[in-house]
């Protein structure tokens, strides 16, 4: 071969691996997006970081102030730190919408993955609960489970659990039904591998992806139910720091204290936001790679 | 004719689903445990008092037995009586259902009104700013609390401009009550305005792409019968899917909007009767709210089996 | 060349994506001349621009592509310069375009008789009218029960009627010229036949021209009298199909040749590496990296087309290098020793 030629073909190749950096990950909406998950975790984490008071300090001197140098978001009625209230409350809502979708998300792909992949009676029991399950309005089924359980942060989260997974379910048991047809999943049964090997290796893989791009949209949606069963006063019991009981406290007073109701709420919309923005980088991610 | 079994078909699918509903509420409101007479009567009533409330209300019959006489009352539109306000449930919920329809109406409208321009227009203008703005907007409608944005709506609307009522029901006329309704509805429709969005948004881009727009494109027709017969058209067979899921979805999400505008609907009904313990009405409505998803189901598939034809009818 | 009247002329065509990042050069100064009653035949790899030259000819581009340089004369009239009511007048009625895969070409909602019924739209005809004449098309293409067939929708014909019913649609005009994407790739081999000869014979009755974009040199050899191999957003060769068989010029078209089975060859040749990305400037020959013959200036300079013999054009630095191999695969040592 000779000298020029490769020197070209290898100028080429440079040319092309200019853009080895994923695009995803330059993308301005990442970066944004990055950064809004990783301060509230580091708020929910490290609380003390960020504020220094106490969030369920009372000092009656000091109820119903606006916001202020000492009081950057204000006081309630009690003379409580808003702004500590707000931060200390982030961990509750975060868990809500993490382990609300992490503990569904694990039950709901097995019980899909198994349902779709054996059929019969388990598959019958679990689509006929579905059926039933589904024909609730969500938030319906997520209060009246509290209704039963009685109100709590415990039973936020069983609730949350009881109601998430039938999603998921759905959704991978459909994909099982559609990848048990095709060629290599057939080669597999027929080489003799077990089904354990088949759901693991080959099954699981391919049907993932779809619980995870749902998995990512579903945290906003719980946290949003979870907070909204402490301002219906089902969830998170006073005096504890929550964004949606912070929320709640401060509606008798909306008219002359706004800012005990608009901070929480702006957390819970911001992180909101950013888990949003978050959840579309993945699906896109998860797009191109199955292309 | 093949379209009739099929509806057919699904209506009686129906039944069997709200009865074993009907059972499973029924049998789970008796474990949310607190004692009804107790709930009625107070603290320092007598336990011959109680005893008698039992008797009264039927307190004491096995449970198969209350659940029998639960039904055939059903059946004959006796919903019970309210353990709290001693009242008839059916009248309770007489009451109330309108306002929660009404309110879900005017939500359903407004998100129509509102996501049907944004979501063709950001379609149509793909990645330009246009679009990027909408998407934005979607992205902090769905994020925002709803009861949050309502409380602000309020705020700012009903105390501060006072253009609107802080809350509240006025039933004088139609005009008084759309006042009342409208910052709920706005709130209530917020999410679903940013999916239908979305989600408009998103056929249209995708259908943009489709050979057969170029290929209708090709005959010569004018561009904008070939945005509505052929793009708008098709994008809308989604649109109304979702939509009408949505709807039932919405439903649910009655109990708060109505809670924070203190709405006298069925979803401040219930919350109220979860507090209050007061089963007969909250195992009604929970059946009622049911049956609604179930008939909004059916017609959407119905809806969905005229607008598009590649519908099976075969399950 | 004997006296025949030009139909479509399209001069020095340029028709680029332009992105946020990036622009695909995806068709790179095209020129060639049909003649009324001519099969013109677009061949190449996919992505080498033949199917977005063609949709340039009507405006269908996708987005964000758009023509930025050049002309498309039909009938002496630059149809990348009209309005978009000229251009309506066009379509369809002129010219008409038929596409790869019939069921994304139909609109899945509509019955065929309604997308049959635009095509007549601005007639002015009657009902009736065009209900016999939307008969007649069905007929003419060969869909048995017409009347009946007319009120289906897309999803309940098999493929070939589906592509039957849209060469009845795209021809219900009557149009000068059409335009064939790819038109049997997505069918059945039996099936594929039975569409090309119904084309073949269409064409014929209704005295259209035709230009026919294709990745398959048998489709080609079936229907086309002219062919232009395409490569990288460019002509590389263009002759008369018979030339192009029996005496092929450029390095690619040769090395196309060899990879369908003639019976002659011992071994299939396959051609390796890959086209060059078109979003990237490309220095020189764009088919120098995969060529055998490639030296020097091919990786500097890009050959201009140049008319080797009356009406037989083609684009390459080694025509006579290549000469000597013809038929044969050269070794590597043997070229570049």
């Amino acid at each position: 071969m000779s000298n020029i030629n490769l020197k070209a073909r290898m100028e080429r190749r440079a040319k092309d691996s200019s853009t080895r950096i994923p695009d995803w990950a330059r993308r301005p909406t990442f970066i944004v997006a990055s950064v809004i998950v990783v301060v509230f975790f580091l708020i929910s984490l490290f609380p003390g970081l960020f504020a220094h008071g106490d969030p369920l300090e009372v000092n009656v001197a000091q109820a119903l102030q606006g916001p202020s140098r000492a009081h950057f978001f204000g006081t309630d009625d009690y003379g409580r730190d808003i702004y500590t209230r707000v931060i200390y409350g982030a961990r509750i809502d975060l868990e809500m919408g993490l382990l609300g979708v992490i503990v569904p998300f694990a039950i709901g792909t097995t019980l899909g993955l198994l349902a779709g992949y054996y059929g019969g009676l388990l598959d019958n029991v679990v689509m006929r609960i579905i059926d039933v399950l589904m024909a609730f309005p969500f938030t319906i089924l997520v209060i009246v489970i509290m209704a039963i359980l009685g109100p709590g942060i415990q039973n936020v989260f069983i609730a949350l659990w009881l109601v998430g997974w039938m999603s998921y379910t759905r959704l991978v048991r459909g994909e099982v039904l559609r990848l048990k047809d095709v060629e290599f999943i057939q080669a597999a049964r027929v080489e003799g591998f077990t089904d354990r090997r088949i759901l693991l290796r080959h099954m699981l893989p391919n049907v993932i992806s779809s619980s995870i791009v749902y998995g990512a949209s579903d945290i906003v949606m719980t946290m949003l139910t979870g907070a909204s069963m402490s301002f219906l006063g089902l969830g998170v019991q006073i005096p504890s720091p929550e964004w949606g009981a912070i929320l709640n406290e401060g509606r008798a007073f909306i008219s002359y204290a706004w800012w005990i109701t608009f901070f929480p709420g702006l957390f819970l919309a911001v992180c909101g936001v950013g888990f949003s923005l978050l959840g579309d980088c993945l699906t896109d991610i998860l797009r191109r790679k199955g292309r | 004719m093949e379209r009739l079994n099929y509806c057919v078909r699904r209506v009686l699918q129906i039944i069997p689903v709200l009865f074993i509903i009907s059972v499973v509420i029924f049998f789970l409101m008796r474990f949310i445990g607190g004692d009804p007479a107790v709930m009625v009567l107070g603290d320092k009533a007598t336990s011959e008092a109680i005893a008698a409330f039992h008797q009264r209300a039927g307190l004491d019959d096995p449970l198969p037995i209350q659940y029998v006489r639960y039904m055939r009352d059903i059946l004959h539109g006796n919903l019970g009586t309210s353990l709290s306000v001693r009242r008839p449930v059916a009248e309770l919920i007489a009451i109330r259902f309108p306002v929660t329809v009404k309110l879900t109406i005017l939500s359903a409208i407004l998100s129509i009104l509102i996501s049907l321009p944004l979501g063709y227009l950001a379609g149509k203008y793909k990645d330009r700013p246009a679009d990027q703005g909408i998407r934005a907007l979607a992205l902090v409608f769905i994020a925002m609390p709803s009861f949050w944005v309502g409380l602000l709506l309020m705020m700012l609307f009903g105390v501060k401009l006072g253009w609107l009522p802080a809350g509240g029901w006025d039933s004088t006329n139609f005009w008084t009550q759309c006042r009342s309704l409208l910052l709920p509805a706005l709130t209530h429709s917020l999410s679903l305005i940013a999916l239908l969005m979305r989600d408009l948004r998103n056929s249209v881009v995708d259908i943009s792409r489709m050979d057969y727009v170029d290929f209708a494109r090709s005959k010569g027709i004018p561009e904008g019968e070939v945005k509505s017969r052929h793009i708008f058209r098709n994008a809308l067979i989604s649109y109304v899917t979702l939509l009408s899921i949505r709807i039932a979805y919405m439903l649910g999400g009655s109990v708060i909007t109505e809670s924070v505008f203190a709405l006298p609907g069925i979803g401040k009904l219930m919350i109220d009767s979860i507090f209050g313990r007061d089963y007969a009405v909250v195992q009604s409505l929970v059946l009622i709210f049911a049956a609604m998803v179930m008939v909004i189901n059916l017609l959407t598939d119905i809806l969905y089996s005229f607008l598009d034809p590649r519908v099976s009818y075969h399950e | 060349m004997e006296d025949r009247k030009v139909l479509l002329e399209v001069k020095d065509l340029k028709t680029y994506f332009v992105g946020r990042h990036e622009t695909v050069k995806a068709v790179n100064g095209v020129s060639f001349t049909l003649y009324e009653g001519d099969s013109f035949g677009l061949v190449g790899e996919s992505g080498c621009g033949k199917s977005q030259t063609l949709r340039s000819i009507l405006g269908l581009l996708k987005q964000p592509g758009r023509i930025v340089g050049g002309q498309i004369l039909f009938r002496g009239k630059d149809l990348v310069r009209m309005s978009p009511k000229q251009m309506r007048e066009i379509r369809g009625a002129q010219i008409a375009q038929i596409f790869q895969e019939p069921m994304t070409a139909l609109n899945p909602v509509l019955p065929i008789r309604k997308q049959i019924y635009e095509a007549f739209e601005r007639s002015g005809l009657s009902k009736a009218e065009r209900e016999a004449k939307s008969v007649e098309m069905m007929k003419l293409v060969g869909i048995p029960e017409p009347e009946k067939r007319l009120g289906e929708y897309p999803h309940q014909f098999s493929g070939g009627m589906r592509q039957r019913a849209m060469i009845a649609i795209a021809l219900a005009e009557h149009p000068a010229l059409l335009l064939a994407d790819e038109p049997t790739t997505a069918l059945d081999v039996t099936i594929q036949d039975q569409i090309l000869t119904l084309i073949e014979q269409l064409k014929g009755e209704m005295g259209m021209s035709l230009i026919m974009v294709t990745h398959n040199l048998g489709v080609i050899a079936q229907m086309c009298n002219r062919v232009a191999v395409m490569y990288a957003g460019r002509i590389v060769e263009m002759t008369d199909t018979v030339t192009l068989f029996s005496k092929p010029r450029h390095p690619y078209t040769k090395a196309l040749m060899n990879s369908i089975p003639n019976g002659k060859q011992d071994q299939l040749e396959t051609i390796s590496g890959t086209p060059p990305n078109l979003s990237m400037e490309i220095v020189g020959c764009p088919f120098a990296p995969r060529c055998r013959y490639a030296e020097g200036a091919c990786f500097t300079t890009l050959p201009g087309l140049r008319e080797i013999e009356p009406g037989h054009l083609t684009r390459c630095h080694r025509l006579d290098v290549v000469e000597q191999f013809t038929g044969l695969i050269p070794a590597e040592e043997e070229l570049h020793g």
